[in-house]
């Protein structure tokens, strides 16, 4: 792989890397905010990578950019709801550490 | 070596460094400022590659309400004391370990895979139906979002409708209590 010209191998690299940092988000922060911000970066990475398909392999073609737009419909109906369940277990349990919230584990 | 090479790389230091440190900030608000950061620049990736319109959508509805509204869960929820505070768990070292042994597994495949060959046989590049030519990206898209995609169109609306009736439900003080 060269480094000039750009195509589709340095999107799906980058896309590679932004994914794999979410994953280290989601798994080492203690926050739940933190947790839900770190999986905006994976559905980011997901995306760049349907749109970078969509322009170097079909450009004549939209789905790839609809799918996006789905992705990104569907990931702020996500961020409200997970938003709203922090809420709710700030209120009941004061804290908003995932290791604090364990009323499931046996 | 164009232009749009040297701004894709740009983009993509910019993208990376503010990735790492939104996950690795001890501060849970200066996380947030890094991810509007990483959002607005993935925005300007979309216009690297020609599709404007997703990179406006990116820029409204990412940095626009979604950074805003974890800004305010974040305000909602933020405990004074505890600031200073490590924000990541015991688990640092093996999530290393685990991201490089994935993309030192991914990132060689994506290089050495031959992308220029055709497609697979049964992939049909042709689903462009209702792309008129001439037309810009934003009017291909509506076009496309009302005629090859009208029932996804449809589902993520009503999916929309349910996740704001649950975030109500959910967040509201309880009536009884």
């Amino acid at each position: 792989m060269s480094l000039f010209p750009v195509g589709l191998e340095h999107y799906l690299v980058l896309s590679a890397i932004l994914f794999a940092v979410g994953i280290f988000g989601v798994v080492t922060r203690r926050n739940a905010v933190g947790v839900l911000m770190s999986t905006e970066l994976i559905l980011n990475a997901v995306n760049i990578n349907f749109v970078a398909f969509n322009h170097f392999r079909h450009p004549a073609a939209l789905a790839g950019q609809a799918f996006a737009i789905f992705v990104i419909t569907l990931a702020a109906a996500e961020a409200s709801v997970g938003m709203a369940l922090v809420v709710s277990i700030f209120r009941s349990r004061r804290s908003v550490e995932i290791e604090d919230v364990n009323i499931l584990k046996w | 070596m164009s232009i749009q090479d040297i701004f894709f790389y740009i983009l993509a230091a910019v993208i990376v460094l503010s990735a790492l440190r939104m996950v690795t900030s001890r501060s849970i608000f200066h996380s947030a400022a890094f991810l509007a950061v990483v959002l607005s620049l993935v925005g300007g990736l979309y216009l690297l590659m020609q599709a404007e319109f997703l990179a406006a959508v990116q820029i409204l509805v990412y940095v626009g309400a979604v950074v805003i509204l974890i800004i305010f869960a974040i305000m909602l929820t933020s405990q004074i004391g505890n600031l200073g505070q490590s924000q990541s768990n015991k688990l640092s070292l093996p999530a290393v370990a685990a991201c490089l042994l994935f993309l030192a597994v991914l990132v060689p495949m994506l290089v050495k895979h031959p992308w220029d060959q055709p497609a697979v046989v049964g992939a049909n590049p042709s689903t462009s139906s209702g792309l008129v030519a001439g037309a810009t990206n934003i009017q291909n898209i509506g076009t496309a979002l009302m005629t090859t995609f009208t029932f996804p169109f449809e589902l993520v609306s009503l999916a929309l409708l349910v996740a704001l009736v649950g975030a109500i439900v959910i967040a509201r003080k309880d009536p009884e209590a």
